[in-house]
């Protein structure tokens, strides 16, 4: 992306908060102008760290972040210019809705009350609260306080908008239509969104791309089929969907592929992705689970095909997760589809399972 | 306590010696200023209950020291020397309450925001100093006081008193306030500022309407130490800084008149409205505090 695309720039942050151990570690990420970028990673990992430190609430240790080419360390979060939704919304319980979205407009004392007036029914219309002006926060459900503290975030027009788990209170079929209305929002407005989730499913039906947190560092920031498909490291694979590893070790490379010996000494060709591994080192293999396919027909070529035997069978509706012992993982996953001609097995039964060398990706170990 | 279907003979004659027990406590406790409310109306000279009071005799009753409060001397009272003592009283008292409230509640309150931040260092050790001169006798404290007033001419003012009565009200204001910062959620004052609002303009829109009950009960404790208040005044007051209580402790001393029931009778009305007002006040915050569910 070019200088003029960039709005947020961190430039090697750091924070520590006792001086001794860094929670972000050099961090150094670009976010373009109305990307919907969403920090991922489990608790602890640094990435509710890097919101507040973009809000202003927390001081970098080290480093600087740049906000549309400015430099905003010393600036204080209210001469930011940037909207925050909280994880617990952070609504004002003594003001009615029509008061707390009007909040950010009266401070800025640029619009006389009709115009304050008119911004916050247009607001409140966005996100579908247009008859509750009048009630106040706690007079409202969880999803209906969810859309004002996001309409109060936009009602500025902020161009960089921070959402810091904001759905994490919501129940889950509530919490899946906010993620659609959030991301409609944002397609709409064209605004900037900086997200933060542990929820991998919510970063990627939301995002433009995602960065994964882990232990202070981003361990890969793509866009969400690139992330699920091809992750980098064996950390994102498996924080990212459901993943069958096996442990082995290189025997041979050969251009972009290389064979792999696992622990029962059966070999599984497989795509290179980790540069620094060679031959004689340790690999993580990463195989998707509805990548494999069952007992595969003679004229499919798969250049792994391995011998297993069922363990398990769970019914899931739309498909049959089937727990596989094969080369030596107890745990082998394989998602069946519910189609009409889908494999039926028993429990105990000898399967053959197949897969192709570019859904298998040799990983760091 | 309750007595159940199951409540055996003993847990039945608990139950009722127990209600009795707080009927007698209840009793002892306001009794004596049930007592005295009638006895300010007497139209005799002296504390007792009349005959013609026993008797409901309208004769009995009167107003005249209540007059005699007011300083409206047109009754001939050979018992006490009428004079306008308790009007300028109660006017020093409510004006050395109200400054001093003010002061109060304001450092209170200040004062209270700091030790609530969890990196404020000795946090644990100013606020016992804060509170100490709730502690520390009122006899050690207004001497104290005293000496301290003297050498900076502080003695015999208004200023003086005013100065001495904050100190003795911050730890009502610091205590309330503390606690009710503890149920304030940190994260409304982080999305104010977010919001584009400068912390002092957070704190008026935002902080303030919400531990206001705090505030205001802190205040109130506050206002009544001040006005109740007569050892630092004896201490420190001139003739100039005639207080309320002041009065009455001259009063009890140099005359036994029925004017003090009446304003006794007038101090008991007030502390009634005042802690009315707090009861009021708490459930307020309650409401508003209850629905937020945090």
């Amino acid at each position: 992306m070019s200088a003029e695309d960039i709005l947020v720039s961190f430039q090697g942050v750091q924070k520590s908060y006792d001086g001794e151990q860094l929670v972000v570690k050099d961090l150094n990420l670009d976010i373009a102008k109305g990307e919907f970028l969403t920090m991922l990673g489990p608790s602890g990992s640094g990435k509710t760290t890097c919101l507040m430190m973009l809000a202003g609430f927390e001081p970098a240790t080290h480093g600087e972040i740049y906000l549309d080419g400015r430099p905003i360390n010393n600036v204080p979060p209210h001469k930011r210019g940037i909207g925050m939704v909280f994880q617990n919304y952070a609504l004002f319980p003594h003001m009615t809705v029509a008061e707390n979205l009007a909040f950010p407009l009266q401070v800025r004392k640029q619009m006389n009350k009709a115009e304050v007036a008119e911004r916050v029914q247009k607001t409140l219309d966005m996100v579908q609260l247009g008859e509750f002006g009048n009630r106040r926060p706690m007079q409202l459900s969880g999803g209906q306080q969810q859309r004002v503290a996001v309409a109060r975030a936009l009602v500025f027009d902020p161009e960089l908008v921070l959402m810091d788990e904001p759905l994490g209170a919501l129940d889950k079929q509530l919490r899946e239509q906010m993620q659609y209305e959030i991301k409609h929002i944002h397609e709409q407005l064209g605004v900037t969104v900086v997200y933060v989730t542990h929820d991998q499913s919510e970063a990627l039906t939301m995002s433009t791309r995602v960065a994964v947190f882990n232990d202070g560092v981003i361990q890969q920031i793509a866009a969400p089929d690139v992330l699920y498909e091809k992750p980098d490291n064996a950390f994102c694979a498996q924080f990212i969907g459901e993943n069958n590893t096996f442990v082995g070790e290189i025997m041979s490379v050969k251009g972009e592929t290389c064979e792999v010996k696992l622990v029962d000494g059966s070999v599984v060709t497989s795509n290179k992705i980790d540069a620094a591994s060679a031959v004689g080192s340790r690999t993580t293999l990463s195989l998707r689970p509805e990548r494999i396919e069952v007992n595969p027909s003679a004229k499919s070529k798969y250049a792994n095909a391995f011998e297993g035997t069922v363990k398990e069978l769970i019914y899931l509706g739309d498909h049959i997760r089937t727990v596989a012992s094969v080369c030596g993982n107890d745990e082998f996953i394989v998602k069946i589809p519910n189609s009409s001609e889908h494999a039926s097995l028993s429990v105990g039964e000898k399967v053959k399972l197949g897969w192709t060398v570019e859904d298998c990706r040799a990983l760091d170990a | 306590m309750a007595i159940h279907p199951y409540s055996t003979v003993p847990q039945r004659a608990w139950h009722y010696s127990y209600l009795i027990f707080c009927a007698i406590v209840f009793f002892f406790l306001v009794a004596p200023l049930v007592a005295v409310i009638p006895l300010s109306f007497t139209s005799g000279a002296f504390l007792i209950f009349t005959p013609e009071m026993l008797a409901f005799d309208p004769e009995g009753y009167s107003l005249r020291w209540y007059r005699l409060l007011i300083g409206d001397c047109s009754d001939a009272v050979v018992t006490t020397v009428c004079s306008d003592k308790w009007v300028r009283g109660a006017k020093n008292s409510f004006f050395i309450a109200i400054c001093a409230t003010v002061l109060a509640t304001t450092l209170g309150t200040l004062a209270a925001q700091a030790i609530s931040k969890p990196y404020m260092p000795f946090g644990k050790v100013i606020m016992a100093m804060m509170i100490s001169p709730l502690i520390v006798p009122l006899i050690i404290t207004a001497p104290a006081i005293s000496l301290w007033y003297s050498e900076l001419n502080l003695t015999q003012t208004y200023t003086g008193l005013v100065f001495a009565h904050t100190v003795l009200g911050i730890p009502f204001v610091v205590i309330t306030v503390t606690s009710t910062l503890v149920g304030f959620d940190q994260s409304l004052m982080r999305a104010a500022a977010g919001l584009g609002g400068g912390p002092v303009y957070n704190f008026f829109k935002v902080q303030m309407p919400l531990i206001l009950p705090g505030m205001i009960s802190g205040g109130l404790f506050a206002f009544i130490t001040s006005f109740d208040e007569v050892v630092v005044v004896l201490f420190i007051g001139g003739l100039e800084q005639h207080t309320l209580p002041k009065q009455m402790w001259s009063g009890i001393r140099q005359e036994i008149s029925p004017t003090i029931l009446s304003a006794a009778t007038i101090l008991v009305l007030l502390s009634i409205v005042l802690l009315t007002t707090v009861e009021l006040l708490r459930r307020r915050s309650d409401r508003i505090r209850g629905v937020t569910g945090r």
